[in-house]
C-alpha cells in the first residue's frame, strides 16, 4: 500500500547495494570484530608477562614470530597447514551451529585419514582413482565414526560430548592396533616407521608452485567448502532448519523440524568434514598414514571454530593464525625461546575469546534492545495523537 | 454508584492533569474527585516519584502510590504496564533510580527481599516456590528456622496464624497432595509466618477457578480485618472491584490515577487502564458451516514418567471443528490442553486415535507436513515455541514456513522475499518495531505476538491452533489479535482456541468444551453459559452439557463483560 519508497529502492542496482549496506548493522559488525582483536591483544599481554617473568624479551619474541612468518616459504607452509585446520574448524563449527559439541573431530579425523590412506593404498587403481577413493573413504569413515555418537544421542539420549570424546580414545587405540605389521600396517624395508601402504607419486593431489614453495591444491577445495558452508547455512532450507534447531529446540519442533533427524544429519556432516581434514596431509605430503601423522588437529579445530565464531571467514582467519603460530614455534626454539610460548598464546586466546564473545553478545543484545526502545519511543512521540487503534482493523 | 450523573469518577493528582482521564466521544470533563478513604495514622506504604530505568525502556517513572493500613489496595494495569517492576522495587528485588519508599511513616532503603521482610513487607509470587516432597510445615519453616525452630513451636505458630486468618492449613500434609488454591494459602502463610504486615500478591487469581477466587477473597478480607495490608496486583478488573478498598491504575510505567471501587465500573477502569475504548471479544453472527475441517477421534496419550508410572495425559478425545468455527477449550491449566495441542500439531505422538484435517489423515505425519497441509499455530509459550529470539524478525517470519512461498521453495530459502513479506506483516499487523533486522527479543511481548499471528495468518491456514493467543499481551494488541482471528474465521478458517481467560473463551468461541484430567468432560453454549458454570465444570464437578443453571444473575462487577455478549 504505502510501500512506494521500498519499491523504488529495490529498482536500481546501485541503490540496491546501498540498501544492502544500510541493512548491515555496522555497530554489530564492529562489536563482532572487536572481540577477537581484544582477545588477541590480551593474549599478547599475558604472553609478554610470562616472558618478562622468565627474563626474556617479549618484543624480540613477537618480532621474531612476525618477521619469520612473513617469509615467503613460511607463508606457503602456513597456508598449507591452515588448510587442514580450516577443515577441522568447519567440522566443529557445523556442530556448534546446531548446538552440538562434536569434541570427537580428533577421532573422526584420524579414522578418516587412516581408512582413506589404507583403502587408497591397497586398491590397485590409477592415481586419480586412488585420490577420489581416498577422499570418499576418508569422508565416509569420519562420518560413520561420528554417526556412532549421533545414533547413541538420538536413540538413547547419550550426550554427544561424552560419546565422541570416548570415541576419540577408541579411534586412537583402534588405529594403533590396525597399524601393526601383522594387521593392516606396512613397514617399508629398512625403516622403523609403520604406515599404511604408501601411495604412488601419481596418486598425490596437485600443488601450485610459487617461489615460496608448493601450495596445496586442497586450498582450493577448502575455499569451495567454505563458500558452500556459508551458502548451505544461510540460503538453504536445511541450513535454516539446522540453525533453528541450534537456537531453540522448542521452536524447531513447533516449526516442523525433525530434530532427531537433524542431529543425525548434522553430526554425520560434521564427521564427514572431520574425516576430510586428514586427507590433505595424506595426499599432499605424507602419502600414507603413519605414526607421525599430526595429532591434535581436531582439538585445534575446536579452538579455531570458537575464535572464528563458526563463520567460514572467521575460521579461515583463525586457521591461518594457528598455522602461523605453529610455524613460528619452530623458529623460536632457535632463538633461545621455549617454543611452548605459542601454546600459551593460543590457550590465552581461546579462553579470552570465549569470554569476550559472551560479553560482546550480551552487550550487543542490550544495546539493541535499548535502541529499539529509543526508536519506538521517538516514533510514538511523533505519532502521538493519531494513535487510534481502529487503524489496524 | 454514588455518582450516577457522571461517567468519570477517578481521582487524579492535580499535578498530573495532562493524564486526566477523559472518555472519548464524551463531552463531560473529568471533574469528579473521589478521594480514597483516609485512614488514621501513617500509611502502610507510600511510594513517591519512583523511577526505574532499564536499558532503553523506562519501566517506571514518577510512580506515586499510597497504601493505607488495613486495606486491600489493588494495583491494576495491562501486562507490561510496569506493575511487576514496581512490586519488585517494593520487595527490594530492584533498586529505584529515583524516588522514595516510606513504610509506616519511615523512609527506607530496601536492598534485598530480606530488608523488605524485615520491614514487614512480604510477597506471594505468581509462581509458587514450594517443594513438593516436603510437608506444609517443612515448606513454611524452610529458610526461617531461626524464628520458631522446626518443631512444636513452629507448628503452634502455624496453627495460630492459620486459625487467626481462616486459612485452614494442615501442617503435616504433603505438599504434593495439595491443590493450587491450598498451595497459594501455604504461600500466604509462609509470608505471614515471617512477620509480614503488608502482603504483595502478584496476580494471585491467574491460576484459580472462580470458586477458588471467592475463597481467596474471603481470606484477604480476613487479613484486612486483622489490620494487615494487602497490595493486590491484577489486570482482572471484576476481581479488583470485588475485593479492593482502593485502586491505583498504572499505565505505561506511571500511575495515572486512583479510582474508588465503589463508584467505578469495570469498563471505566479498563478504559483508564488502556487509555481508550475497551475492546471486548463479543460474539457476532455465526459463521459456522457444516464442513468439518479438523476431526479428532478417540485421541489418547500416555506418558511413562521417570518413576515408571504410567500417566494418562489424554484419553478418548473426540472433537470436530467446522469451517468458520471457533472451538474453545476451557480448563484449569495442566489438564491436558498443552498435550492436546502438541498431539494435533504432531509434536507428540499419540498412543491412540485419529487426526484428520480436511479429510486428510495426518495422524502419523510429521509437524512440517501438518503445517503444509494447512495448520497454523500460535503457541502458548512464544519464547520457547514461537520465536528465535536472537534471530532477526525476517528469519522469524520464515520460521515454521521454510517450505512455503514466499519464504522458501525447492530446498532454498528466499531472504529477499521473506524480508519483503515481513515488512508487510509489520505494517498490516501493526508490529511496533524500528525495522525487520532487529532481533525478536528486542520487541515487547505484544509485538512479538502480533508478528507470530501475522506469520501464521499469512499462509491462510485451514485450521489455526491458538493457544492462549493474548496471554501477556496488552489490551490494544489483544483487540487486534481478536479481530484478526475473527476476520479469518469469517473467511472460513477453523480455530481451536485454548485460553485461561474465560471472557475470551466465551466471547470468541462458537462451541465450548471443558477439559479435565485429559478428558473432554463437558460442553457448553458460549451464548448462554456463565463463567461460574464453566468454572464448576473446570473443577470436574459438572459433566455433560452445561445447561443454563438458574443461579443468581452475575453480580454487578461482571456486568461490563456480559452486556456485550448478551
Amino acid at each position: 500500500m504505502s510501500d512506494n519508497q521500498n519499491a523504488g529502492s529495490a529498482g536500481g542496482g546501485s541503490s540496491r547495494i546501498r540498501a544492502y549496506f544500510d541493512r548491515l548493522d555496522w555497530e554489530r559488525i564492529g562489536l563482532a570484530v572487536a572481540a577477537p582483536v581484544l582477545a588477541i591483544l590480551f593474549a599478547a599481554l599475558v604472553t609478554s608477562v610470562v616472558l618478562l617473568i622468565s627474563g626474556k624479551s617479549p618484543t624480540l619474541a613477537l618480532s621474531d614470530i612476525f618477521s619469520y612468518d612473513i617469509h615467503p616459504d613460511s607463508t606457503v607452509a602456513i597456508l598449507n597447514r591452515a588448510t587442514t585446520y580450516f577443515l577441522a574448524g568447519l567440522a566443529v563449527a557445523l556442530g556448534f551451529r546446531m548446538n552440538l559439541f562434536n569434541i570427537g573431530v580428533e577421532g573422526q579425523y584420524r579414522i578418516g585419514a587412516f581408512f582413506g590412506a589404507y583403502v587408497a593404498g591397497v586398491v590397485s587403481a590409477p592415481g586419480p582413482v586412488k585420490i577420489i577413493l581416498a577422499i570418499l573413504v576418508g569422508v565416509l569413515a569420519g562420518a560413520l565414526w561420528a554417526g556412532i555418537a549421533a545414533v547413541l544421542k538420538v536413540t538413547r539420549g547419550v550426550n554427544e560430548v561424552i560419546a565422541s570424546i570416548m570415541l576419540n580414545y577408541i579411534a586412537i587405540n583402534l588405529i594403533a592396533y590396525l597399524l601393526q605389521t601383522n594387521t593392516l600396517g606396512y613397514q617399508p624395508p629398512g625403516s622403523n616407521n609403520v604406515s599404511t601402504k604408501p601411495l604412488p607419486a601419481d596418486a598425490m593431489f596437485f600443488t601450485i608452485g610459487t617461489y615460496g614453495g608448493q601450495i596445496w591444491g586442497f586450498v582450493i577445495i577448502a575455499v569451495v567448502l567454505g563458500v558452500g558452508f556459508h551458502l548451505l547455512l544461510s540460503r538453504t532450507r536445511f541450513g535454516f532448519d539446522l540453525r533453528t534447531a541450534g537456537q531453540s529446540d522448542g521452536a524447531a519442533q513447533a516449526s516442523g523440524v525433525n530434530v532427531k533427524r537433524m542431529i543425525l544429519t548434522a553430526l554425520l556432516l560434521s564427521g564427514g568434514l572431520a574425516g576430510l581434514a586428514g586427507i590433505p596431509e595424506l595426499l599432499q605430503d605424507a602419502g600414507s598414514y603413519n605414526l607421525t601423522f599430526p595429532p591434535g588437529i581436531g582439538f585445534t579445530g575446536i579452538a579455531i571454530a570458537l575464535l572464528g565464531r563458526n563463520n567460514p571467514i572467521g575460521i579461515a582467519l583463525g586457521a591461518l593464525m594457528w598455522g602461523a603460530f605453529d610455524r613460528a614455534s619452530n623458529q623460536l626454539g632457535f632463538d633461545g625461546f621455549q617454543p611452548e610460548i605459542t601454546l600459551i598464546i593460543e590457550g590465552t586466546i581461546v579462553i579470552s575469546v570465549v569470554v569476550a564473545y559472551e560479553l560482546v553478545r550480551r552487550y550487543g543484545l542490550k544495546r539493541q534492545q535499548s535502541r529499539v526502545g529509543r526508536e519506538l519511543a521517538a516514533a510514538a512521540a511523533q505519532a502521538a495523537g493519531s494513535k487510534n487503534k481502529e487503524a489496524a482493523a | 454508584m454514588s455518582n450516577p450523573p457522571s461517567p468519570c469518577v477517578f481521582s487524579l493528582r492535580p499535578r498530573r492533569e495532562r493524564l486526566c482521564f477523559t472518555r472519548r466521544n464524551s463531552p463531560q470533563e473529568c471533574a469528579i474527585n473521589a478521594p480514597t478513604p483516609q485512614a488514621a495514622g501513617a500509611p502502610a506504604v507510600e511510594l513517591r516519584g519512583i523511577t526505574k530505568r532499564f536499558p532503553g525502556v523506562v519501566a517506571n517513572h514518577d510512580i506515586n502510590l499510597t497504601v493505607q493500613r488495613g486495606t486491600v489496595h489493588a494495583l491494576v494495569g495491562e501486562n507490561g504496564a510496569g506493575k511487576s517492576t514496581l512490586m519488585k522495587i517494593l520487595y527490594g528485588m530492584q533498586r529505584p533510580d529515583e524516588g522514595t519508599i516510606t513504610v509506616d511513616g519511615a523512609q527506607v532503603e530496601l536492598h534485598s527481599p530480606a530488608d523488605a521482610i524485615g520491614r514487614g513487607i512480604g510477597m506471594v509470587h505468581q509462581h509458587f516456590m514450594l517443594a513438593d516432597n516436603l510437608t506444609v510445615l517443612e515448606n513454611i519453616v524452610l529458610g526461617a528456622e531461626k524464628l520458631y525452630g522446626i518443631g512444636g513451636k513452629a507448628r503452634a505458630k502455624i496453627t495460630e496464624i492459620s486459625d487467626a486468618y481462616g486459612l485452614g492449613i494442615r501442617p503435616d500434609e504433603l505438599m504434593e497432595n495439595l491443590g493450587v488454591a491450598d498451595r497459594q494459602r501455604v504461600e500466604i502463610l509462609k509470608v505471614l509466618y515471617r512477620g509480614a504486615r503488608t502482603l504483595i500478591l502478584d496476580e494471585p487469581t491467574a491460576v484459580l477457578v472462580p470458586q477458588e477466587v471467592d475463597a481467596l477473597f474471603a481470606n484477604l478480607r480476613e487479613l484486612k480485618s486483622e489490620g494487615l495490608t494487602v497490595i493486590f496486583i491484577s489486570h482482572k478488573l471484576n476481581e479488583v472491584l470485588a475485593v479492593a478498598d482502593a485502586i491505583t491504575v498504572i499505565r505505561r510505567g506511571t500511575t495515572v490515577g486512583d479510582a474508588d471501587p465503589h463508584a467505578v465500573t469495570a469498563k471505566q477502569l479498563a478504559e483508564m487502564m488502556v487509555g481508550s475504548e475497551l475492546p471486548s471479544p463479543e460474539s457476532r453472527e455465526s459463521t459456522v458451516t457444516t464442513v468439518p475441517v479438523l476431526q479428532v477421534e478417540s485421541l489418547g496419550l500416555v506418558e511413562v514418567d521417570p518413576d515408571g508410572i504410567e500417566r494418562t495425559l489424554l484419553s478418548g478425545i473426540n472433537l470436530t471443528i467446522h469451517k468458520g468455527e471457533i472451538l474453545g477449550i476451557a480448563g484449569v491449566e495442566g489438564n491436558g490442553q498443552a498435550e492436546l495441542v502438541e498431539a494435533i500439531m504432531g509434536m507428540r505422538k499419540p498412543d491412540a486415535g485419529l487426526i484428520q484435517l480436511d479429510g486428510q489423515d495426518l495422524t502419523h505425519v510429521h509437524t512440517r507436513a501438518r503445517r503444509e497441509a494447512g495448520m497454523g499455530y500460535i503457541p502458548e509459550d512464544r519464547h520457547r515455541h514461537g520465536l528465535l529470539l536472537e534471530a532477526p524478525l525476517w528469519e522469524n517470519r520464515i520460521l515454521g514456513h521454510v517450505t512455503e512461498e514466499p519464504s522458501g521453495s525447492k530446498g532454498l530459502i528466499h531472504p529477499k522475499a521473506a524480508r519483503k513479506d515481513t515488512e508487510r506483516i509489520v505494517r498490516e499487523y501493526d508490529v511496533r518495531t524500528p525495522g525487520i533486522e532487529v532481533t525478536a527479543s528486542s520487541l515487547s511481548g505484544g509485538n512479538q505476538q502480533k508478528l507470530i499471528v501475522g506469520r501464521e495468518m499469512s499462509h491462510s491456514p485451514k485450521l489455526l491452533i491458538a493457544s492462549h493467543p493474548t496471554r501477556g499481551v496488552d489490551v490494544g494488541a489483544q483487540a487486534q489479535i481478536w479481530d484478526h482471528i475473527r476476520t479469518a474465521q469469517r473467511e472460513g478458517m477453523a480455530v481451536l482456541l485454548i485460553s485461561a481467560d474465560l471472557d475470551e473463551l466465551i466471547g470468541l468461541s462458537d462451541t465450548l468444551r471443558v477439559i479435565y484430567r485429559g478428558r473432554l468432560v463437558a460442553d457448553a453454549d458460549p451464548s448462554t453459559v456463565t463463567p461460574e458454570a464453566l468454572g464448576t465444570a473446570m473443577t470436574g464437578a459438572a459433566t455433560g452439557h452445561i445447561e443454563e443453571t438458574p443461579t443468581e444473575p452475575p453480580t454487578d462487577y461482571t456486568d461490563a463483560d456480559h452486556e456485550a455478549g448478551e
